[in-house]
């Protein structure tokens, strides 16, 4: 720097003696801490870089003294969850699905499996709490489509529900009667009227008499006589207040006259034998499992 | 001076994108490359009219006349686009915060998330961003350098180039064109654009710094330089693909897998790097010792941090790949990198601040100067922030959660937002020729609304970026996951309606800077009580009691 710098009136420090638009800068040294920050960083760099991997070779890298390795940690750890696991899990698959709720143990962990899987496959359609919502079935009441016995639950995982790709699925249509031209118009207003009576619900009492005649004629073979479901052919329930597509007069009739059929998929090829179990004992337990 | 050549580009220009959207191989093209005509024509027109026929001897006095003067129109309209795309990118921010806090806000498909998601992203970093940069560093090198901008009009077509680039990528977004790579979204043909403005900026720059009546070039053109110098490369390598057709939107990286990843994040990171870090450094060794009126604290730091952060900050960017397929080593590289460069990071900071040594009173009365100490403030938060969220450890919790949309904001929204702030404060009276700003206090109620929303937008994004980080990696005692995705978004709803709120405050603050330069601008002046110190009350208790009176 020349000699003949000016020197700063209010620090005393000496300036480089140049100046642009104004702006000059003071010749002050480098800020001792900030410094030795500066060497901090890099002495913990180079003691990082020792103890691990860090330096690219040909065809590998250092390994570091610490012979750290993400992908090795990430190994261990999954080795180390299965093998704490593995004999629950055995046991699981071997054990008779009826008989696991009498092993407290298993049966633990088979929920918190379940409880963890659920959330993954099954919420986006049931709900986190798993109580269905618009054409999903609610799963924690007592009426079961399919039924809800564990052994029904674990069917209906495995194989699906009108799932094509699996020859096991299960598998029933209910007839369009109105767009095919099975019944008449009326008729359905009619049996509808009926459906709302035997389900406890305000109808039409005089067509509801009709339409018992045309229920019985056409629905009573898969619904049951006193509307009670059958489970093997996923009839639903008719004499309850529970309702998949609406229980409204309207509602039915559209049911009738071009029914939904609802698809579940099945988990058979996509999760592993203990995880479908862990998920029948969850879903059975939830609330309304039969016996 | 408008001369026949840009007229004849420009319509030409026009022409093109006609014929381009013509014969385009795919929807996208076509309705982009339409925009294009339309806005070329547009500006086509508009430099008809502004045309006017003069004699040689007329032009050439003209010319000779400009040449011992700044070239300040261009600067001029800089900072009117800078105001501009700060209002938008913050308005577009805060419909962004309200689509994830809402969803129901998504209109599909132009306004949906995805896509407004970069809209904000490239307004904010691109547009706002951009744009101050571009217009500070022509301000700052002709004035540190005592020589006019080089190169005549090219210094027009960097910044008319450039508002080009950023509608078409704008304009891209909306429609759905993306090569979807973060910060790095639009397709061929617009980075095409960009890197012919680009090298036109870089001669500009260069040239005037080889022609400047200074023995020496002062420290805020070395970071200026850097950044458009290392902006140029990365972009380019980056940009690197392979378009399906000459005539049509979509391109292929020419990457692929973990190597398409570290490219991305080698641009990604140094985009911060040197877009927001070197080229804002720049804006703060010119603005901060002229509105401070001192001498910058140290040349010799300058010196040392600037080498230290252009040499370091480039071989950061595998900390974005922490716990991926990038390899172990190349991870620790890009962790220890960042580790050391929290000094010459800091260096800026500290060099920054102690310049106001001997005016520290100022800060009291002048918030102008208040929002340059804040902007270094979070500088230096953000720059001690990132080194941290880079150590292995901290980025397992930290990465993929709002903890680093709350990092990167208070980055944007404290430092590169509120130094512009005060350069655009600084600027529109001197380039107008104003006695002041039309109001010293709403720069006030600006300064305090923004840092208001700062505080609030990082305090909630820490919170909800741990919360989200804890509730991702909680195991039960089986070894099972507790929360699902879905239940974790769940949980951070309180925060994203917090977000919104800070974002509305972020955005009243520009809002009233808007209006302020725009009366500045008109020469408006409002009468108000000067900003002061109000007196310290003396309200000691006497030693003594006093009797009453």
């Amino acid at each position: 720097m020349s000699e003949n710098n000016e020197t700063d009136d209010i620090t005393g420090v000496e300036t480089t003696g140049h100046e642009w638009d104004g702006i000059k800068e003071l010749n002050n040294p480098l800020p001792r801490s900030w410094l030795w920050g500066l060497y901090g960083t890099i002495v913990f760099s180079i003691g990082y870089v020792i103890a691990y991997p860090a330096l690219p070779l040909i065809n590998s890298s250092t390994a570091g003294l610490l012979g750290w390795s993400s992908r090795q940690n990430v190994a261990n750890d999954i080795a180390a969850l299965e093998q704490g696991r593995e004999s629950l899990g055995q046991d699981l698959v071997a054990t008779d699905l009826n008989k696991i709720s009498g092993n407290p143990d298993l049966m633990q962990f088979a929920l918190a499996g379940g409880n963890s899987a659920f959330k993954v496959y099954c919420s986006q359609c049931h709900g986190a709490g798993a109580a269905g919502g618009g054409i999903y079935p609610n799963l924690v009441d007592d009426d079961w489509i399919w039924g809800g016995t564990v052994d029904d639950i674990y069917l209906t995982l495995k194989h699906g529900i009108r799932y094509e790709a699996d020859e096991d699925t299960r598998y029933s249509q209910m007839p369009n009667f109105g767009a095919d031209g099975i019944l008449e118009r009326d008729a359905i207003k009619d049996a509808a009227w009926y459906v709302r009576s035997i389900s406890g619900q305000e109808a039409d009492l005089e067509a509801a008499e009709r339409g018992a005649i045309v229920y019985q004629d056409n629905c009573a073979a898969c619904h049951g006589d006193s509307g009670e479901g059958m489970h093997d052919l996923g009839a639903p329930a008719l004499n309850d207040a529970i309702w998949l597509y609406g229980g409204s007069h309207e509602e039915i009739v559209a049911q009738i006259s071009k029914p939904k059929q609802g698809v579940m998929p099945a988990w058979g090829d996509r999760l592993s034998e203990a995880t479908i179990r862990q998920l029948s004992l969850y879903v059975h337990r939830l609330g309304g499992g039969e016996k | 001076m408008l001369t026949a050549t840009p007229i004849i580009l420009t319509g030409a220009g026009a022409f093109i994108g006609l014929l381009a959207s013509a014969f385009a191989k795919d929807a996208f093209f076509a309705q982009h490359m339409a925009i294009l005509a339309i806005i070329l024509t547009i500006a086509t027109v508009i430099l008809l009219k502004r045309f006017q026929f003069s004699s040689p001897a007329q032009i050439q006095r003209r010319e000779e006349a400009a040449r011992s003067v700044y070239m300040d129109d261009v600067i001029r309209w800089g900072v009117i686009a800078t105001a501009f795309w700060g209002v938008v990118g913050f308005l577009v921010g805060v419909i962004a915060a309200a689509q994830l806090a809402w969803p129901e806000l998504n209109i599909q498909p132009y306004l949906n998330f995805g896509r407004l998601r970069p809209l904000h992203t490239s307004a904010v970093v691109f547009a706002f961003c951009g744009s101050a940069l571009i217009t500070t560093a022509f301000y700052v090198v002709q004035r540190t350098c005592r020589a006019r901008l080089w190169g005549g009009n090219l210094a027009w077509f960097v910044f008319w180039g450039y508002q080009l680039f950023i509608v078409m990528a704008a304009t891209g977004y909306l429609l759905g064109i993306t090569q979807s790579k973060e910060y790095a979204e639009p397709e061929w043909y617009v980075d095409l654009w960009l890197t012919i403005v680009w090298v036109a900026f870089l001669m500009v720059y260069v040239g005037t710094i080889v022609k400047r009546n200074e023995p020496h070039i002062y420290v805020a053109n070395w970071f200026f330089l850097s950044f458009i110098v290392t902006i140029a490369m990365l972009h380019i390598v980056n940009g690197l693909s392979m378009p399906v057709s000459l005539l049509g939107s979509k391109s292929y990286s020419a990457f692929g897998g973990v190597q398409d990843a570290l490219t991305q994040w080698w641009y990604g990171h140094n985009a911060v790097g040197f877009f927001l870090t070197a080229g804002f450094l720049g804006m703060m060794y010119y603005f901060v010792p002229k509105q401070a009126d001192r001498p910058i604290y140290s040349y010799r730091l300058s010196i040392i941090h600037f080498w230290g952060l252009i040499f370091l900050y480039i071989w950061a960017g595998p900390h974005h790949l922490h716990f991926t397929a990038l390899p172990d080593w190349a991870q620790t590289l890009g962790m220890v990198f960042s580790i050391m460069l929290w000094m010459p990071s800091w260096g800026g900071m500290i060099n920054g601040l102690l310049t106001l040594q001997g005016a520290w009173d100022k800060v009291r009365t002048d918030p102008i100067l208040r929002m340059m100490v804040i902007s270094l403030a979070f500088y230096g938060m953000s720059t001690f922030e990132g080194p941290v969220m880079s150590i292995k450890t901290v980025n397992s919790l930290s990465h993929y959660t709002d903890w680093t949309i709350g990092h990167v904001h208070s980055g944007a929204l404290g430092w590169n937002g509120m130094i512009t702030f005060a350069a655009l404060y600084f600027l529109t009276p001197r380039l107008w020729n104003r006695e002041r700003l039309y109001s010293l206090r709403m720069v006030n109620w600006h300064f305090w609304l923004a840092t208001l929303g700062i505080v609030i937008y990082a305090a909630v994004m820490w919170v909800s970026g741990i919360t989200q980080g804890l509730m991702w990696r909680e195991y039960d005692a089986q070894g099972y996951l507790v929360y699902s995705f879905a239940e974790s978004v769940a949980a951070l709803h309180p925060y994203y309606v917090m977000r919104v709120f800070a974002g509305l405050l972020y955005l009243s603050g520009a809002l009233i800077m808007a209006f302020n330069l725009f009366m500045t601008i008109r020469g408006k002046q409002r009468i108000e009580a000067p900003l002061r110190n109000s007196p310290a009350p003396i309200n000691d208790k006497p030693v003594v009691a006093q009797p009453a009176q």
